[in-house]
């Protein structure tokens, strides 16, 4: 049990990056190229990891801090993620509550660091990305309270090792509902199609990208893997609630749940592939409907 | 007791002594600050005893005022205010002592300081006062002296303005007041506090509600609220923000241990008044571009936090679910507390840029984080704590909250509704309060200079900058140490509760759990920034690390006016929310060939003030216009008015 709690860490630090190949493999198998290798983001990082740095004059010492304040917050975060079945390292009453603020933190900072370039550009992107959290925030705590009322536990961990076939089988309107509802709450907390597109070139119409525009070298490295691993967090969040696969292996488990969170890299790519962009007036609207999905998955179970 | 009314005795006398040496700015300001700071570190050691468990004292003194008695008594919710009261008026006293001296000269400092120290003895008289009559006084004193506070820079015209909308709300709301405690009295013949009966329970908590919600600022009773503290010096503005509105929550939370058992629709009230008071309240400080306005719109979101955590402790109260009223009032009172500490550092912070840059425009700000350091990094940790996020103490009474609801959604079907909607509501206000200090911050503090005032901006003097790291340093100290600050709510849940105090107890350990791992949380990640600082630093090391201009997408001549505004920023989340907003845009769009001056101006006045107060006090004001015909000037026909008077009291006297 301890040990799958610790491994579950090291999958997460080892193999988040490589979700970001999965989603670039499968959007150019629908386009029909090859894409890059596998590793792509691992390469980078190591690129990354071995260059100096340009600081605009502009900036102070929070430009600097953002980076490695969204890294450790995410770091943190995910300790309180269990995968699957196996409890999280840090599982208690309301941990969740901690996993969305930790994510805020992080986007303070990120956000806070863009002002700091003084760039138009750059707190374009902000603005747009602390309106669009704002609104995916009471979607994702309250679609995880409504798992908790399913569950009857408080803590994430307890709450997916609550999370059986059985529950399925009972209340699969409302699972569904929540789930579709974290799905939308993924694609737009980490930038990715229908609500930012992460290949954009234009920085008029970034989010996140155009967020960090300024920072390079072991920064830009702190960022990229922040983020890998802030959709790992998303993915297990995702997989521990739509795969209720109850092997009674523990290391089984571990396989499964590692398979679902490639999988759902994969559905981000097939999503990717298969949708516009949204306007960026109609975000909103997709975040508010994830939030109606969520209240109907509510209505389901106070009946 | 008697320690603390030694400090009411000491704040009052060097009120009058800093008065009489008005003559020398210098000599008032040393006895006003001096009494002050000298009072409140009394009353802070002769209170905290009541925190932890001392059984309360009280005084009982007859007084010839009808009704009126000087009963004071001081017990553990009275304490556990009285600590706020004590901690931030003491700060903010240090830095009046530097931040007034710029008025030397032109204003009286002397009286400045006569109505600082009676404002916050009167303040501590309304948390010991257990009479209604001497309570009202207090309560009336208070507001007058805030009243001249507010109005201390009365030759501006918005000024007066602002202290006369404070004068009529307050009134307003202590007409409710006086009705409430005539209403509480009438039963027993007296006034003092143990011989309230409440018969219409009822009707007594709606007349508190609107009467302390008045002074508490809850949406729509908070009209005065932003145009007061925007108006009043930025440490009384402080004070004012951090704790005077508290009283109106200490006034609600009194009068509930009076009224029996609550009834469920209490708790619903509650949580209806938070929800709206704090998502109006922080979308409204989104779309201001005063700084200190946009601060005043946070308390009304925070009061709505505050009340969030009021409504779900009455929900476990009548609905005998301990761990929510337990969680629910502990949410609520400490963050009674960590709003004082928060919100005080933020309008100290504010006053330094006003008095370093000059201007509280947040569009006319920019790049003060290299001018002022200080108060920068002050700042910082202040909007960090006002969003609730970890580490800091603001997210520890939101996860209070927050914990106390999850626990009824799955446990108690009946109120899963109004605790969902507390969590989507905490939720939102969350995601719209990192917003709003986003910008507030980076626009203000972060990238360049936008005019001259910001380019020259200097920090604030010593006395200025030790009580805002003060500030900091208690926000960071109540993150840290959650569960050490659990222990002083006991007493106060309580006499809310009526709870036996093991059960009390019992609860709040079972809280401390998750909060020690919260803690354990924010200590590691205290480590991996520390130690991520540390490769960064390694990895940089020996390379080159040049500087250069930030990058502009290609164009070549950028200059700081076309930096993103605070008026830009908010842009998004004032257009989603329109229809609440109403802001007000006038546009003038570049035209022709060669277009020449352009402008866009958008104000957000108050909603409430607009679509309620206005058209009700117009209403009201043409009503009485009607009787203007009585006043003529003409003496005789008033001389003819009296011995109609007159006569008319003669026959009605007789017959």
């Amino acid at each position: 049990m301890q040990a799958t709690s610790f491994l579950q860490i090291l999958f997460a630090l080892l193999f988040a990056p490589l979700m970001l190949g999965v989603i670039n493999r499968t959007k150019a198998w629908f386009a029909g190229r090859r894409g890059q290798p596998l590793l792509q983001a691992y390469y980078d990082l190591y690129k990354l990891l071995r260059k100096g740095a340009v600081y605009s004059r502009t900036t102070t010492w929070v430009f600097r801090a953002g980076p490695v304040v969204g890294l450790s917050a995410v770091l943190i975060a995910m300790t309180l993620v269990p995968l699957g079945r196996q409890p999280a390292p840090l599982a208690f009453p309301g941990d969740f509550i901690l996993l969305a603020y930790l994510l805020g933190l992080m986007r303070f900072f990120t956000v806070a660091a863009a002002l700091d370039t003084g760039s138009s550009f750059e707190a374009m992107g902000a603005s747009r990305d602390v309106t669009f959290s704002a609104l995916a925030e009471p979607a994702l705590l309250l679609g995880l309270a409504v798992v908790a009322r399913q569950t009857a536990s408080l803590s994430l961990s307890g709450m997916y090792a609550g999370m059986a076939l059985e529950t399925w089988r009972q209340a699969g309107p409302v699972s569904a509902l929540v789930a579709a509802a974290l799905m939308v709450v993924l694609l737009a907390e980490n930038a990715r199609l229908p609500v930012d597109d992460p290949n954009t070139h234009l920085e008029l119409t970034m989010i996140h990208e155009v967020m960090v525009l300024d920072h390079g070298g072991p920064d830009l490295a702190f960022i990229l893997y922040a983020a890998a691993l802030k959709l790992w967090v998303f993915a297990a969040l995702l997989v521990g609630l739509v795969l209720p696969l109850r092997t009674g292996h523990a290391w089984l488990d571990v396989a499964a749940a590692l398979g679902g969170i490639f999988a759902v890299a994969v559905a981000v790519g097939v999503v990717e592939s298969s949708m516009a962009r949204l306007r960026l007036l109609r975000v909103p609207q997709l975040l508010v409907g994830a939030g109606a999905l969520v209240a109907l998955a509510l209505i389901l179970t106070l009946r | 007791m008697t320690v603390l009314l030694l400090a009411v005795a000491i704040l009052l006398c060097s009120g009058f002594a800093a008065l009489l040496a008005a003559a020398s700015p210098r000599a008032a300001t040393t006895l006003g600050a001096g009494g002050a700071v000298l009072a409140c570190a009394a009353g802070l050691v002769a209170s905290t005893p009541f925190l932890f468990g001392a059984p309360a004292q009280s005084l009982h003194h007859a007084w010839n005022v009808p009704y009126g008695s000087f009963f004071v008594e001081v017990d553990a919710l009275a304490a556990f205010f009285l600590l706020p009261i004590f901690l931030l008026s003491a700060l903010a006293a240090v830095y009046g002592a530097q931040y007034l001296l710029a008025w030397q000269g032109r204003k009286s400092l002397g009286a400045a300081w006569f109505f600082y120290n009676f404002l916050v003895a009167s303040m501590v008289l309304v948390a010991l006062a257990h009479n209604g009559v001497l309570f009202l006084v207090a309560w009336e004193t208070m507001t007058l002296c805030s009243y001249f506070l507010v109005t201390f820079e009365h030759e501006q015209d918005a000024v007066r303005q602002a202290g006369w909308t404070y004068l009529v709300a307050s009134h307003l709301g202590t007409a409710f007041l006086l009705a409430m405690f005539v209403l509480l009295g009438r039963g027993s013949g007296s006034l003092d506090f143990d011989h309230y009966s409440s018969p219409n329970a009822g009707a007594l908590f709606l007349l508190a509600l609107v009467g302390f919600g008045t002074k508490a600022g809850f949406m729509p009773l908070h009209v005065w609220l932003p145009e007061a503290h925007p108006a009043a010096p930025s440490h009384v503005s402080a004070l004012m923000s951090g704790v005077m509105i508290k009283m109106g929550i200490y006034g609600l939370l009194r009068t509930l241990t009076f009224l029996g058992p609550p009834p469920p629709w209490w708790g619903w009230v509650l949580i209806g008044v938070g929800l709206t008071s704090g998502v109006l309240g922080v979308l409204f400080a989104l779309a201001q571009h005063d700084l200190k306005r946009l601060l005043a719109y946070h308390s009304v979101e925070n009061i709505g936090i505050i009340a969030l955590g009021l409504g779900v402790g009455l929900l476990g109260v009548s609905g005998r679910s301990p761990v929510l009223a337990v969680l629910g009032f502990g949410g609520a009172l400490l963050h009674v507390l960590n709003h004082a500490l928060f919100k005080g550092l933020l309008f100290l912070g504010a006053g330094s840029v006003l008095h370093g840059a000059g201007t509280l425009e947040i569009d006319h700000l920019g790049g003060l984080a290299k001018r002022m350091p200080w108060t920068a990094t002050t700042f910082l940790v202040g909007a960090v704590a006002i969003s609730g996020l970890p580490p800091l103490n603001g997210f520890v009474s939101e996860f209070l909250i927050y914990l106390g609801a999850l626990n009824g959604v799955t446990e108690h079907a009946g109120v899963a509704v109004p605790l969902l909607a507390t969590i989507a509501g905490l939720a939102l206000i969350g995601g719209l309060a990192a917003a709003c200090f986003t910008k507030a911050y980076g626009v203000a503090f972060l990238g360049q200079p936008r005019t001259d005032h910001a380019a020259h901006a200097h920090e604030a003097g010593a006395l200025m900058r030790w009580p805002m790291a003060l500030l900091a340093a208690g926000c960071v100290l109540i993150g840290f140490c959650a569960p050490l600050a659990l222990r002083p709510l006991a007493g106060a849940i309580h006499l809310l509760s009526g709870l036996p105090p093991q059960a009390i107890t019992g609860q709040l350990a079972g809280a401390a759990d998750p909060l020690r791992f919260v803690i354990a949380g924010s200590v590691a990640l205290l480590a991996l920034i520390a130690a991520l600082a540390w490769l960064r630093r390694r990895l940089l090391a020996g390379r080159t690390v040049s500087q250069s201009i930030t990058w502009d997408c290609g164009y070549a001549q950028p200059s700081a006016r076309m930096q993103y505004t605070a008026s830009s920023f908010a842009q998004p989340l004032i257009t989603l929310f329109a229809p609440l907003l109403r802001t007000r845009r006038t546009l003038a769009p570049p035209e022709g060939y060669f277009p020449g001056a352009t402008s866009l101006i958008t104000a957000t006045p108050d909603a409430a003030r607009i679509a309620l107060y206005e058209p009700a006090f117009s209403g009201v004001g043409w009503v009485l216009a009607r009787l203007r015909w009585l006043q003529h000037g003409r003496i005789q026909l008033y001389v003819l008015y009296i011995a109609l008077t007159l006569l008319v009291l003669l026959v009605w006297k007789l017959g």
